[in-house]
Protein backbone atom coordinates (compact mmCIF):
# COMPACT_ATOMS: atom_id res chain seq x y z
CA UNK A 1 0.00 0.00 0.00
CA UNK A 2 2.78 2.55 1.27
CA UNK A 3 5.14 1.37 -2.24
CA UNK A 4 2.16 1.95 -3.99
CA UNK A 5 1.52 5.09 -2.81
CA UNK A 6 5.17 5.63 -3.19
CA UNK A 7 5.08 4.36 -7.10
CA UNK A 8 2.31 6.95 -7.43
CA UNK A 9 4.24 9.98 -5.85
CA UNK A 10 6.96 9.33 -8.27
CA UNK A 11 4.65 9.18 -11.15
CA UNK A 12 3.59 12.20 -10.32
CA UNK A 13 6.62 14.00 -9.36
CA UNK A 14 7.47 12.38 -13.19
CA UNK A 15 4.22 14.01 -14.59
CA UNK A 16 5.07 17.37 -13.05
CA UNK A 17 8.72 17.25 -14.51
CA UNK A 18 7.56 16.43 -17.39
CA UNK A 19 5.08 19.13 -17.49
CA UNK A 20 7.85 21.55 -16.25
CA UNK A 21 9.98 20.18 -19.52
CA UNK A 22 7.20 20.68 -21.98
CA UNK A 23 6.45 24.28 -20.61
CA UNK A 24 10.30 25.28 -20.75
CA UNK A 25 10.19 23.27 -24.25
CA UNK A 26 7.32 25.40 -25.05
CA UNK A 27 8.31 28.64 -23.65
CA UNK A 28 11.98 28.64 -25.14
CA UNK A 29 11.56 29.37 -28.82
CA UNK A 30 9.34 32.29 -27.65
CA UNK A 31 11.58 33.52 -25.48
CA UNK A 32 14.48 32.83 -27.65
CA UNK A 33 12.68 34.70 -30.79
CA UNK A 34 12.63 37.65 -29.76
CA UNK A 35 13.29 40.05 -32.63
CA UNK A 36 15.39 42.70 -32.75
CA UNK A 37 14.11 46.12 -32.27
CA UNK A 38 14.27 49.02 -34.63
CA UNK A 39 16.83 51.44 -33.41
CA UNK A 40 15.72 54.97 -33.17
CA UNK A 41 16.25 57.33 -36.09
CA UNK A 42 19.53 59.22 -34.83
CA UNK A 43 20.47 60.06 -38.11
CA UNK A 44 20.69 59.63 -41.78
CA UNK A 45 23.41 56.76 -41.14
CA UNK A 46 22.37 54.75 -38.35
CA UNK A 47 25.35 52.41 -37.67
CA UNK A 48 25.03 49.80 -35.44
CA UNK A 49 28.32 47.73 -35.15
CA UNK A 50 30.93 50.56 -35.11
CA UNK A 51 31.59 49.89 -38.86
CA UNK A 52 32.08 53.36 -40.46
CA UNK A 53 34.26 55.68 -38.92
CA UNK A 54 32.57 59.19 -38.19
CA UNK A 55 34.13 60.66 -41.08
CA UNK A 56 32.26 57.92 -43.38
CA UNK A 57 28.92 58.63 -41.66
CA UNK A 58 29.57 62.48 -41.59
CA UNK A 59 29.97 62.62 -45.69
CA UNK A 60 27.66 60.38 -45.94
CA UNK A 61 25.12 62.17 -44.16
CA UNK A 62 26.20 65.42 -45.99
CA UNK A 63 25.57 63.36 -49.36
CA UNK A 64 22.13 62.21 -48.25
CA UNK A 65 21.48 65.68 -46.98
CA UNK A 66 21.77 67.75 -50.35
CA UNK A 67 19.58 64.76 -51.93
CA UNK A 68 16.94 65.64 -49.48
CA UNK A 69 17.60 69.79 -49.92
CA UNK A 70 17.86 69.43 -54.03
CA UNK A 71 14.81 66.34 -54.75
CA UNK A 72 13.15 66.50 -51.69
CA UNK A 73 13.79 62.74 -51.21
CA UNK A 74 14.85 60.81 -48.00
CA UNK A 75 17.18 57.63 -48.03
CA UNK A 76 18.57 56.21 -45.14
CA UNK A 77 21.15 53.70 -44.20
CA UNK A 78 20.69 51.19 -41.22
CA UNK A 79 23.91 48.53 -40.33
CA UNK A 80 22.82 46.16 -37.70
CA UNK A 81 24.94 42.92 -36.52
CA UNK A 82 22.14 41.01 -37.10
CA UNK A 83 18.13 40.17 -38.10
CA UNK A 84 17.84 36.95 -36.73
CA UNK A 85 15.32 35.60 -36.26
CA UNK A 86 13.46 37.57 -38.38
CA UNK A 87 14.65 37.34 -42.43
CA UNK A 88 16.13 40.73 -43.74
CA UNK A 89 13.08 41.58 -45.46
CA UNK A 90 10.78 40.87 -42.37
CA UNK A 91 13.11 43.22 -40.57
CA UNK A 92 13.61 45.98 -42.84
CA UNK A 93 9.74 46.38 -43.63
CA UNK A 94 9.71 47.05 -39.33
CA UNK A 95 12.38 49.27 -39.65
CA UNK A 96 10.60 51.71 -42.74
CA UNK A 97 7.29 51.41 -41.10
CA UNK A 98 8.97 52.39 -37.96
CA UNK A 99 10.93 55.30 -39.15
CA UNK A 100 8.46 56.40 -41.96
CA UNK A 101 11.24 57.70 -44.52
CA UNK A 102 10.01 60.18 -47.36
CA UNK A 103 7.52 62.64 -47.53
CA UNK A 104 4.06 61.95 -46.69
CA UNK A 105 1.50 60.98 -49.67
CA UNK A 106 4.88 61.29 -51.63
CA UNK A 107 6.07 58.38 -50.25
CA UNK A 108 9.59 59.00 -51.35
CA UNK A 109 11.95 57.40 -48.91
CA UNK A 110 14.03 54.27 -49.26
CA UNK A 111 16.62 52.50 -46.55
CA UNK A 112 19.34 50.45 -47.45
CA UNK A 113 19.79 47.57 -44.49
CA UNK A 114 22.98 45.66 -43.61
CA UNK A 115 23.08 42.82 -41.51
CA UNK A 116 26.69 42.15 -41.35
CA UNK A 117 27.25 39.01 -38.87
CA UNK A 118 24.46 37.52 -41.67
CA UNK A 119 26.14 38.84 -44.70
CA UNK A 120 22.39 40.22 -45.71
CA UNK A 121 21.06 43.34 -46.89
CA UNK A 122 18.45 44.77 -48.55
CA UNK A 123 17.02 47.93 -50.12
CA UNK A 124 13.80 48.96 -49.21
CA UNK A 125 11.91 51.02 -51.43
CA UNK A 126 8.89 53.28 -50.76
CA UNK A 127 5.82 53.27 -52.97
CA UNK A 128 6.82 56.67 -54.67
CA UNK A 129 10.02 55.21 -55.81
CA UNK A 130 9.08 51.86 -56.76
CA UNK A 131 8.95 53.41 -60.42
CA UNK A 132 12.86 54.52 -60.28
CA UNK A 133 14.40 52.04 -57.75
CA UNK A 134 12.89 49.05 -59.59
CA UNK A 135 13.24 45.73 -57.94
CA UNK A 136 15.36 45.13 -60.95
CA UNK A 137 17.62 47.68 -60.72
CA UNK A 138 18.18 47.59 -56.91
CA UNK A 139 19.38 44.27 -57.33
CA UNK A 140 21.59 45.40 -59.76
CA UNK A 141 22.70 48.16 -57.29
CA UNK A 142 23.33 45.76 -54.78
CA UNK A 143 25.13 42.60 -56.82
CA UNK A 144 27.23 45.03 -59.14
CA UNK A 145 28.14 48.51 -56.75
CA UNK A 146 27.69 46.97 -52.97
CA UNK A 147 28.20 43.32 -53.07
CA UNK A 148 31.95 43.48 -54.75
CA UNK A 149 33.37 45.85 -52.38
CA UNK A 150 31.80 44.26 -49.14
CA UNK A 151 32.91 41.27 -50.77
CA UNK A 152 36.73 42.94 -50.13
CA UNK A 153 35.62 44.01 -46.52
CA UNK A 154 35.04 47.63 -47.87
CA UNK A 155 31.67 48.39 -46.12
CA UNK A 156 32.42 52.08 -45.91
CA UNK A 157 32.99 52.09 -49.94
CA UNK A 158 30.07 49.90 -50.79
CA UNK A 159 27.27 52.00 -48.79
CA UNK A 160 28.94 54.62 -50.80
CA UNK A 161 28.56 52.98 -54.23
CA UNK A 162 25.47 52.21 -53.28
CA UNK A 163 23.95 55.20 -52.27
CA UNK A 164 25.82 57.45 -54.79
CA UNK A 165 23.71 54.92 -57.30
CA UNK A 166 20.83 55.33 -55.79
CA UNK A 167 21.25 58.87 -55.61
CA UNK A 168 21.82 58.86 -59.41
CA UNK A 169 18.27 57.17 -60.30
CA UNK A 170 16.07 59.17 -57.90
CA UNK A 171 17.45 61.76 -59.39
CA UNK A 172 15.99 60.83 -62.39
CA UNK A 173 13.21 60.35 -61.01
CA UNK A 174 10.37 63.30 -61.15
CA UNK A 175 9.13 64.35 -57.95
CA UNK A 176 7.43 67.22 -56.28
CA UNK A 177 10.03 70.15 -55.70
CA UNK A 178 10.87 69.96 -52.17
CA UNK A 179 9.55 72.23 -49.47
CA UNK A 180 12.38 74.31 -47.96
CA UNK A 181 11.34 73.97 -44.14
CA UNK A 182 10.51 70.68 -44.58
CA UNK A 183 11.15 68.64 -41.20
CA UNK A 184 10.24 72.54 -39.24
CA UNK A 185 6.70 72.64 -40.44
CA UNK A 186 4.48 71.45 -37.71
CA UNK A 187 1.94 69.40 -39.62
CA UNK A 188 -0.66 69.85 -36.94
CA UNK A 189 -3.57 71.88 -35.87
CA UNK A 190 -1.88 73.95 -32.95
CA UNK A 191 -4.16 76.62 -31.63
CA UNK A 192 -3.52 79.50 -29.28
CA UNK A 193 -5.62 78.72 -26.24
CA UNK A 194 -6.63 83.05 -26.15
CA UNK A 195 -7.28 82.44 -29.44
CA UNK A 196 -10.38 85.63 -29.35
CA UNK A 197 -11.76 83.65 -32.43
CA UNK A 198 -12.45 80.69 -30.71
CA UNK A 199 -13.54 82.64 -27.45
CA UNK A 200 -16.05 84.72 -28.53
CA UNK A 201 -18.11 82.70 -30.34
CA UNK A 202 -18.32 80.29 -27.43
CA UNK A 203 -19.38 83.72 -25.63
CA UNK A 204 -21.62 84.66 -27.66
CA UNK A 205 -23.43 81.18 -28.28
CA UNK A 206 -23.16 80.58 -24.36
CA UNK A 207 -24.91 84.06 -23.86
CA UNK A 208 -27.81 83.48 -26.48
CA UNK A 209 -28.64 79.87 -25.15
CA UNK A 210 -28.86 81.12 -21.52
CA UNK A 211 -31.34 83.38 -22.94
CA UNK A 212 -33.32 81.18 -24.51
CA UNK A 213 -33.20 78.19 -22.21
CA UNK A 214 -32.45 78.61 -18.97
CA UNK A 215 -28.78 78.23 -16.98
CA UNK A 216 -28.72 74.81 -17.05
CA UNK A 217 -30.60 74.13 -20.20
CA UNK A 218 -28.74 76.45 -22.01
CA UNK A 219 -25.50 75.52 -20.52
CA UNK A 220 -25.95 71.98 -21.30
CA UNK A 221 -26.46 72.83 -25.04
CA UNK A 222 -23.81 74.91 -24.93
CA UNK A 223 -21.56 72.31 -24.12
CA UNK A 224 -23.22 69.60 -26.36
CA UNK A 225 -22.94 72.12 -29.60
CA UNK A 226 -19.22 73.10 -28.46
CA UNK A 227 -18.32 69.34 -28.29
CA UNK A 228 -19.86 68.57 -31.71
CA UNK A 229 -17.73 71.29 -33.33
CA UNK A 230 -14.50 70.64 -31.59
CA UNK A 231 -14.85 66.99 -32.46
CA UNK A 232 -16.03 67.87 -36.25
CA UNK A 233 -12.45 69.83 -36.38
CA UNK A 234 -10.03 68.07 -34.33
CA UNK A 235 -11.26 64.26 -34.73
CA UNK A 236 -10.52 63.86 -31.10
CA UNK A 237 -13.91 62.78 -28.77
CA UNK A 238 -12.08 63.15 -25.74
CA UNK A 239 -10.53 66.14 -26.33
CA UNK A 240 -14.19 67.44 -27.98
CA UNK A 241 -15.56 66.18 -24.81
CA UNK A 242 -13.73 67.71 -22.45
CA UNK A 243 -13.93 71.38 -24.27
CA UNK A 244 -17.69 70.80 -24.25
CA UNK A 245 -17.71 70.13 -20.53
CA UNK A 246 -15.52 72.72 -20.01
CA UNK A 247 -17.48 74.88 -22.08
CA UNK A 248 -20.77 73.84 -20.33
CA UNK A 249 -19.41 74.69 -16.66
CA UNK A 250 -18.40 77.88 -17.92
CA UNK A 251 -21.68 78.99 -19.34
CA UNK A 252 -23.62 78.13 -16.23
CA UNK A 253 -20.34 79.72 -13.78
CA UNK A 254 -19.97 82.64 -15.69
CA UNK A 255 -23.98 83.31 -15.10
CA UNK A 256 -23.33 84.03 -11.78
CA UNK A 257 -19.84 86.09 -12.37
CA UNK A 258 -21.52 88.30 -14.36
CA UNK A 259 -24.71 88.72 -11.74
CA UNK A 260 -21.60 88.91 -8.98
CA UNK A 261 -19.25 91.42 -10.67
CA UNK A 262 -21.16 92.71 -14.19
CA UNK A 263 -18.70 94.07 -16.79
CA UNK A 264 -15.98 91.29 -16.04
CA UNK A 265 -17.37 88.64 -18.64
CA UNK A 266 -14.49 89.34 -20.96
CA UNK A 267 -11.95 87.96 -18.50
CA UNK A 268 -14.15 84.96 -17.86
CA UNK A 269 -14.56 84.38 -21.39
CA UNK A 270 -10.70 84.53 -21.61
CA UNK A 271 -10.47 82.07 -18.86
CA UNK A 272 -12.40 79.68 -20.92
CA UNK A 273 -10.70 79.91 -23.62
CA UNK A 274 -8.44 79.06 -21.86
CA UNK A 275 -9.41 75.69 -21.15
CA UNK A 276 -11.21 75.33 -24.42
CA UNK A 277 -8.47 75.54 -26.81
CA UNK A 278 -5.87 74.31 -24.19
CA UNK A 279 -7.37 71.01 -25.00
CA UNK A 280 -6.44 70.90 -27.96
CA UNK A 281 -3.27 72.89 -27.96
CA UNK A 282 -1.95 70.08 -26.25
CA UNK A 283 -2.83 67.14 -28.16
CA UNK A 284 -1.16 68.81 -30.99
CA UNK A 285 1.85 70.01 -29.28
CA UNK A 286 2.43 65.85 -28.52
CA UNK A 287 1.82 65.11 -31.93
CA UNK A 288 3.72 67.95 -33.77
CA UNK A 289 6.90 67.13 -31.25
CA UNK A 290 7.18 63.67 -32.21
CA UNK A 291 7.66 64.41 -36.13
CA UNK A 292 10.23 67.46 -35.23
CA UNK A 293 12.31 65.97 -32.54
CA UNK A 294 15.71 65.76 -33.44
CA UNK A 295 18.22 66.76 -36.59
CA UNK A 296 16.23 63.96 -38.91
CA UNK A 297 13.26 62.34 -38.82
CA UNK A 298 10.90 60.69 -41.64
CA UNK A 299 8.47 62.62 -43.32
CA UNK A 300 5.87 60.35 -42.87
CA UNK A 301 6.36 57.71 -46.09
CA UNK A 302 4.88 54.08 -46.46
CA UNK A 303 6.60 51.41 -47.97
CA UNK A 304 4.64 48.19 -49.69
CA UNK A 305 7.63 45.51 -49.76
CA UNK A 306 8.96 47.14 -53.09
CA UNK A 307 13.17 46.78 -53.07
CA UNK A 308 15.45 43.62 -53.06
CA UNK A 309 18.14 41.61 -50.86
CA UNK A 310 21.26 40.12 -51.54
CA UNK A 311 24.13 38.81 -50.01
CA UNK A 312 28.02 38.99 -50.24
CA UNK B 1 -30.00 67.88 -30.97
CA UNK B 2 -31.46 64.20 -31.09
CA UNK B 3 -29.50 63.81 -34.25
CA UNK B 4 -26.53 65.16 -32.46
CA UNK B 5 -27.59 62.15 -29.58
CA UNK B 6 -27.41 59.31 -31.87
CA UNK B 7 -24.19 60.16 -33.27
CA UNK B 8 -22.16 60.97 -30.00
CA UNK B 9 -24.22 57.65 -28.90
CA UNK B 10 -23.70 55.62 -31.84
CA UNK B 11 -19.42 56.83 -31.16
CA UNK B 12 -19.48 55.22 -27.80
CA UNK B 13 -20.87 52.09 -28.91
CA UNK B 14 -17.87 52.10 -31.64
CA UNK B 15 -19.87 52.33 -34.53
CA UNK B 16 -17.59 54.90 -35.92
CA UNK B 17 -14.59 52.44 -35.09
CA UNK B 18 -16.32 49.68 -36.60
CA UNK B 19 -16.49 51.40 -39.87
CA UNK B 20 -13.22 52.70 -39.98
CA UNK B 21 -11.74 49.38 -38.75
CA UNK B 22 -14.07 48.02 -41.83
CA UNK B 23 -12.72 50.30 -44.57
CA UNK B 24 -9.18 49.33 -43.57
CA UNK B 25 -9.59 45.95 -43.40
CA UNK B 26 -10.96 46.53 -47.62
CA UNK B 27 -8.12 48.72 -48.67
CA UNK B 28 -5.42 46.13 -47.43
CA UNK B 29 -7.80 43.73 -48.54
CA UNK B 30 -7.55 45.88 -52.39
CA UNK B 31 -3.55 45.86 -51.50
CA UNK B 32 -3.46 42.19 -51.44
CA UNK B 33 -5.40 41.73 -54.69
CA UNK B 34 -3.20 44.37 -56.44
CA UNK B 35 -0.10 42.45 -55.44
CA UNK B 36 -1.33 39.06 -56.53
CA UNK B 37 -2.43 40.47 -59.80
CA UNK B 38 0.91 42.07 -60.04
CA UNK B 39 2.35 38.38 -59.87
CA UNK B 40 0.09 36.80 -62.12
CA UNK B 41 0.87 39.37 -64.85
CA UNK B 42 4.14 38.28 -64.41
CA UNK B 43 3.44 34.65 -65.03
CA UNK B 44 3.20 34.71 -68.71
CA UNK B 45 6.79 36.79 -69.29
CA UNK B 46 8.37 34.44 -67.10
CA UNK B 47 7.53 31.38 -68.79
CA UNK B 48 8.25 32.37 -71.96
CA UNK B 49 11.41 33.36 -71.17
CA UNK B 50 11.87 29.52 -69.01
CA UNK B 51 10.48 28.07 -72.51
CA UNK B 52 13.18 29.30 -74.44
CA UNK B 53 15.62 27.69 -72.81
CA UNK B 54 13.96 24.71 -70.89
CA UNK B 55 11.47 23.19 -73.51
CA UNK B 56 11.59 19.85 -71.83
CA UNK B 57 9.93 20.87 -68.35
CA UNK B 58 6.68 21.08 -69.69
CA UNK B 59 5.22 19.33 -66.93
CA UNK B 60 5.82 22.33 -64.68
CA UNK B 61 5.19 24.94 -67.13
CA UNK B 62 2.11 23.87 -67.72
CA UNK B 63 1.68 23.28 -64.05
CA UNK B 64 2.16 27.26 -63.41
CA UNK B 65 -0.32 27.93 -66.62
CA UNK B 66 -3.08 26.28 -65.53
CA UNK B 67 -2.31 27.69 -61.71
CA UNK B 68 -2.47 31.24 -63.23
CA UNK B 69 -5.44 30.28 -64.91
CA UNK B 70 -7.30 29.15 -62.12
CA UNK B 71 -6.47 32.22 -60.41
CA UNK B 72 -7.32 34.62 -62.83
CA UNK B 73 -10.78 33.26 -63.35
CA UNK B 74 -11.35 33.57 -59.36
CA UNK B 75 -12.98 37.03 -58.83
CA UNK B 76 -11.42 38.83 -55.53
CA UNK B 77 -13.84 41.34 -54.60
CA UNK B 78 -13.71 42.84 -51.61
CA UNK B 79 -17.86 40.83 -51.18
CA UNK B 80 -15.21 37.69 -51.21
CA UNK B 81 -14.08 38.95 -47.21
CA UNK B 82 -18.17 38.10 -46.07
CA UNK B 83 -17.73 34.74 -47.53
CA UNK B 84 -15.48 32.71 -45.50
CA UNK B 85 -15.72 29.65 -48.86
CA UNK B 86 -15.04 32.27 -51.84
CA UNK B 87 -11.97 33.36 -49.31
CA UNK B 88 -10.67 29.72 -49.09
CA UNK B 89 -10.54 29.06 -52.47
CA UNK B 90 -8.78 32.56 -53.38
CA UNK B 91 -6.80 31.68 -50.77
CA UNK B 92 -5.82 28.20 -52.44
CA UNK B 93 -5.29 29.21 -55.67
CA UNK B 94 -2.92 31.83 -54.90
CA UNK B 95 -1.28 29.10 -52.77
CA UNK B 96 -1.34 26.66 -56.01
CA UNK B 97 -0.05 28.78 -58.24
CA UNK B 98 2.77 29.70 -54.73
CA UNK B 99 3.39 26.33 -55.38
CA UNK B 100 3.98 25.88 -59.29
CA UNK B 101 6.24 29.30 -58.92
CA UNK B 102 8.39 27.94 -56.91
CA UNK B 103 8.45 24.28 -57.99
CA UNK B 104 9.90 26.71 -61.87
CA UNK B 105 13.02 28.06 -60.09
CA UNK B 106 13.68 24.71 -58.51
CA UNK B 107 13.84 23.31 -62.04
CA UNK B 108 15.62 26.65 -63.39
CA UNK B 109 18.44 25.43 -61.03
CA UNK B 110 19.47 22.71 -63.84
CA UNK B 111 19.90 25.61 -66.62
CA UNK B 112 23.06 27.74 -66.34
CA UNK B 113 22.47 29.16 -69.60
CA UNK B 114 18.50 30.41 -68.74
CA UNK B 115 20.36 31.44 -65.47
CA UNK B 116 22.62 33.99 -66.76
CA UNK B 117 19.92 35.24 -69.49
CA UNK B 118 19.56 38.83 -68.67
CA UNK B 119 15.76 38.80 -69.13
CA UNK B 120 15.34 35.45 -66.68
CA UNK B 121 17.38 36.96 -64.06
CA UNK B 122 15.45 40.31 -64.04
CA UNK B 123 12.02 38.48 -64.04
CA UNK B 124 12.99 36.62 -60.79
CA UNK B 125 13.93 39.69 -58.71
CA UNK B 126 10.51 40.94 -59.88
CA UNK B 127 9.30 37.53 -58.52
CA UNK B 128 11.05 37.82 -55.47
CA UNK B 129 10.00 41.48 -54.74
CA UNK B 130 6.54 40.75 -55.72
CA UNK B 131 6.18 37.61 -53.28
CA UNK B 132 7.43 40.37 -50.65
CA UNK B 133 4.97 42.76 -51.26
CA UNK B 134 2.41 39.81 -51.48
CA UNK B 135 3.78 38.95 -47.82
CA UNK B 136 3.62 42.30 -46.86
CA UNK B 137 0.35 43.36 -47.82
CA UNK B 138 -0.80 39.91 -45.97
CA UNK B 139 0.06 41.10 -42.97
CA UNK B 140 -0.93 44.45 -42.87
CA UNK B 141 -4.60 42.64 -44.15
CA UNK B 142 -3.61 40.01 -40.87
CA UNK B 143 -3.42 42.75 -38.79
CA UNK B 144 -6.13 45.18 -39.97
CA UNK B 145 -8.66 42.40 -39.61
CA UNK B 146 -7.44 41.46 -36.21
CA UNK B 147 -8.09 45.27 -35.36
CA UNK B 148 -11.45 44.56 -36.43
CA UNK B 149 -12.98 41.27 -35.35
CA UNK B 150 -11.55 42.27 -31.96
CA UNK B 151 -13.84 45.87 -32.33
CA UNK B 152 -16.57 44.12 -33.40
CA UNK B 153 -16.16 40.98 -30.50
CA UNK B 154 -15.50 43.35 -28.01
CA UNK B 155 -17.93 44.27 -24.86
CA UNK B 156 -19.98 47.25 -26.05
CA UNK B 157 -19.00 47.22 -29.66
CA UNK B 158 -20.43 43.80 -30.17
CA UNK B 159 -23.63 44.78 -29.05
CA UNK B 160 -23.35 47.46 -32.31
CA UNK B 161 -21.65 44.98 -34.36
CA UNK B 162 -25.08 42.77 -34.27
CA UNK B 163 -27.45 45.70 -34.32
CA UNK B 164 -25.83 46.92 -38.05
CA UNK B 165 -24.78 43.14 -39.15
CA UNK B 166 -20.69 43.01 -39.29
CA UNK B 167 -19.63 39.68 -38.61
CA UNK B 168 -15.92 38.52 -38.41
CA UNK B 169 -13.93 38.65 -41.37
CA UNK B 170 -11.98 35.69 -42.81
CA UNK B 171 -8.28 35.81 -41.66
CA UNK B 172 -5.29 34.28 -43.96
CA UNK B 173 -3.80 31.21 -42.31
CA UNK B 174 -0.46 30.37 -42.21
CA UNK B 175 0.31 27.62 -45.55
CA UNK B 176 3.06 26.10 -44.29
CA UNK B 177 2.39 25.42 -40.58
CA UNK B 178 3.76 22.51 -40.26
CA UNK B 179 7.46 24.18 -41.40
CA UNK B 180 6.88 27.00 -38.88
CA UNK B 181 6.11 24.63 -35.80
CA UNK B 182 9.07 22.54 -36.37
CA UNK B 183 11.29 25.92 -37.22
CA UNK B 184 12.14 26.74 -32.96
CA UNK B 185 14.05 23.69 -32.73
CA UNK B 186 16.92 25.26 -34.42
CA UNK B 187 17.11 27.70 -31.64
CA UNK B 188 17.53 24.39 -29.30
CA UNK B 189 21.25 24.69 -30.55
CA UNK B 190 23.64 26.17 -27.98
CA UNK B 191 26.09 27.39 -30.12
CA UNK B 192 24.53 29.29 -33.03
CA UNK B 193 26.43 28.56 -36.43
CA UNK B 194 28.71 31.01 -37.38
CA UNK B 195 27.70 32.59 -40.69
CA UNK B 196 28.10 30.33 -43.62
CA UNK B 197 27.69 31.06 -46.93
Amino acid sequence: MLANFGIRAGLAAMNAARACILALVMCWPVAAAADVAVPPLSGRVVDQTGTLSSGDIASLTQTLKNLEARKGSQVAVLIVPTTAPETIEQYSIRVAEAWKIGRKKIDDGALLVVAKNDRHMRIEVGYGLEGSLTDATTKRIIDEDIAPKFKAGDFAGGITAGVNRMIRVIDGEQLPAPEPPHWQSPGSFNIDPFNPFLIIPVLLLGGLMRSTMGRLMGSAATGGLVTLVAWYLFGSLLAAVLAGVIASVFVMFSDSITSAAPGRRGRGGGWSGGGYGGSYSGGGGSSSSSSDSGGFSGGGGSFGGGGASGSW
Amino acid sequence: MLAALATLSLTNCGYNAIQSNDEQVKSSWSEVVNQYQRRADLVPNLVNSVKGFAQQEKDVLLGVTNARAKVGSIQATPEVLNDPGAFAKFQAAQGELTNALSRLLVVTENYPQLKSDALFRDLVVQLEGTENRITVARNRYIKAVQDYNVTIRSFPTNLTAIAFGYKEKPNFTVENEKEISTAPKVDFNPTPAAPAK
